[in-house]
């Protein structure tokens, strides 16, 4: 309830531009920014936002919250984004201001995520079976992700993030394709955190892709039927753009206790965290959660107890 | 004569609570009842060290919770009982327990085939779900045996899943789409053009391409609908490699109890939650 209020101060029943952040006044990312240096090493002893200075060594250990262990950090994270609507309904907002702040949400993660070392983190941005949703709805989607992106494609660049696509793009306005295409190409060679955004995604979909891909080398003659194996499956996935293909954590928020098609032989082994909270909702705090709840799981794939 | 009164007492005891839980089963019936539902047996070694039981002793309670469960899930009318029973990973687990699990598994495969077993009682069809070269030949065989004596009954369906894992079964139904395609294409093909390896334009293209549809069919769990509900006991939140494909839109539910605990309680529940979460999608749907 004191989220709803807090959220209810700030953002009154105003026009939707005005519950845009503007753009002289970035959240947090920008502090971020201004601690590295061109080499990307913090500035040591500096007061940053009239905030204590902070000294860092190279040695320094990632600064997490209290209760977390580096050591048992997840690689690589998902996140399923749920509750937008649902939260601007609550607040007697149309859907749009729910998208809105669900992408300041994203904001808020992706931050996280480069600050405490996370190597990859995939999000749920569209599913293929949203396409059901009004035309308005998904057109105003489109066009946030390509705002959103455009916006925040230089911070990303500076912060070393590479961003990388995965569903059928083929579907997709052709100014928001070439968008993702020319971030994923200017960002290919970053590397402190890769961001995968899964847009018209369906994990069905992704491995029937890869099964097609797979019975046309075998009707190459590249391969026999008999030497089909998880390995060749695995490479022929989407998701095999990176070093960490499959989630350590999944989060899905707004309580719903499903996976609707996300992902999916990826999340054999994957540990599921449900949050309550909607996602807009979902900040530092409830991250933190979930990460607790990761490294107290006790992990055995199916061999010996630990 | 006082074990005769004790046993008057205890059917009665019996029959009643049994009247209770039918009763029970018709008001949870008023609302939709889940076609399908899978269990993922997680715990039996936790609970067994819990009560400081022998050595495989845990399974052995699980069996008795496993039992009980069918029961409860075929009187309320759900068609359809999936359970983990034994994945690929598990082999690597120490040779005396793998041994332990396959002995009880043989053991109670053959007692399924009894006349009194809740096989015969529920007409239940039993199915054994996975790469069953992978199991001694003993057990196979008794799997076979047990699947083509139940394969007359039609009331309910068991799918028991033994060495299996998600991963394996859609590497299989993609080697055997890859392969049905292939035979296809070829029995299409005039002998010298075989023998030249050409293939005609028409073969190319859309006849050759795998469809959803295929890997579908190829699937082991391909004789059964998806599930409503996944329940793994023991409070662990994770699909360790189970019906990846299938449960997509499946409502997961992991109460923390470890599985000799999992009760009528945990299964009304989880119907409960199903119910709820019915309606709010059906609602849904029509606002669409």
């Amino acid at each position: 309830m004191a989220a709803f209020q807090i959220h209810h101060q700030r953002f009154p029943h105003a026009p939707l531009h005005e519950l845009l952040p503007p753009t002289t006044r970035r959240p947090s990312f920008s502090f971020v920014s201004k601690a590295a240096t061109a080499t990307g090493a913090p500035r040591n002893g500096v007061s940053i936002n009239g905030l204590p200075p902070v000294h860092y060594t190279e040695e320094d250990p990632i600064p997490l919250p209290p209760g977390l262990r580096e050591e048992s950090m997840p690689s690589h994270v998902a996140v399923i984004m749920d509750g937008n609507r649902r939260w601007a309904r609550m607040r007697g907002l149309p859907s749009g201001s729910g998208y809105e702040a669900g992408a300041r949400a994203l904001r808020r993660l992706v931050e996280l995520c480069c600050k405490w070392g996370i190597r990859v983190l995939t999000v749920f941005a569209f599913s293929s079976d949203n396409w059901v949703r009004p035309k308005m709805e998904t057109n105003f989607l489109m066009g946030l992700l390509e705002r959103g992106l455009r916006n925040e494609l230089q911070h990303l660049i500076r912060e070393k993030v590479r961003i990388s696509l995965v569903g059928d793009c083929t579907k997709l306005p052709k100014p928001l394709q070439a968008l993702l295409s020319e971030a994923a190409e200017t960002t290919k060679n970053n590397s402190q955190l890769h961001l995968i955004l899964a847009v018209n995604y369906s994990g069905q979909n992704d491995l029937v892709q890869a099964c097609q891909n797979i019975a046309q080398k075998v009707k190459d003659g590249l391969i026999e039927p008999e030497d089909i194996d998880k390995f060749l499956l695995e490479s022929e996935l989407e998701t095999n753009c990176t070093d960490f293909p499959n989630p350590d954590l999944l989060i899905r928020t707004s309580g719903e206790l499903r996976i609707s098609n996300f992902l999916l032989w990826q999340l054999a082994y994957t540990e599921l965290y449900f949050a309550n909270s909607l996602w807009p909702d979902f900040g530092e705090d409830e991250f933190v959660k979930a990460l607790l709840s990761f490294q107290q799981r006790q992990r055995r794939y199916g061999g010996r107890s630990s | 004569m006082e074990n005769e009164k004790e046993s008057l007492v205890d059917r009665l005891f019996g029959s009643s609570v049994g009247y209770m839980r039918r009763f029970l089963f018709r008001v949870l019936s008023v609302g939709p009842i889940p076609n399908h539902l899978a269990f993922i047996l997680d715990g039996n070694r936790r609970y067994a060290k819990k009560w400081d039981l022998g050595k495989g002793m845990g399974h052995r309670a699980g069996f008795l919770s496993l039992m009980s469960l069918m029961k409860y899930c075929y009187e309320l009318g759900v068609k359809y009982v999936t359970i983990y029973a034994f994945s690929i990973d598990n082999f690597r687990r120490r040779p005396d327990e793998v041994q332990g699990v396959m002995d009880l598994m043989l053991e109670k495969i053959e007692g399924l085939l009894k006349e009194e077993s809740i096989v015969n009682q529920y007409g239940v069809r039993v199915y054994f779900i996975g790469d069953l070269n992978l199991l001694s030949d003993t057990v196979r065989l008794a799997a076979e045996k047990a699947m083509k004596a139940t394969s007359n009954n039609d009331k309910s369906i068991l799918l028991i899943c033994v060495a299996y894992t998600s991963t394996d079964e859609i590497v299989h139904a993609a080697q055997e789409s890859c392969e049905h395609k292939w035979h296809e294409i070829h029995s299409v093909m005039k002998p010298n053009d075989a023998q030249n390896g050409a293939v005609g334009e028409e073969e190319r293209g859309e006849n050759y391409d795998i469809k959803l549809a295929d890997i579908e069919r190829n699937m082991y769990m391909g004789v059964a609908p998806d599930p409503d509900i996944l329940i793994r006991s023991s409070g662990e939140t994770r699909l360790s490699n189970f019906l990846l494909w299938q449960t997509s839109n499946c409502l997961l539910y992991s109460p923390k109890a470890l599985w000799p605990e999992v009760g009528l309680w945990h299964l009304v529940w989880a119907v409960l939650n199903f119910q709820r979460v019915h309606t709010e999608l059906e609602k849904g749907m029509k606002q669409l």
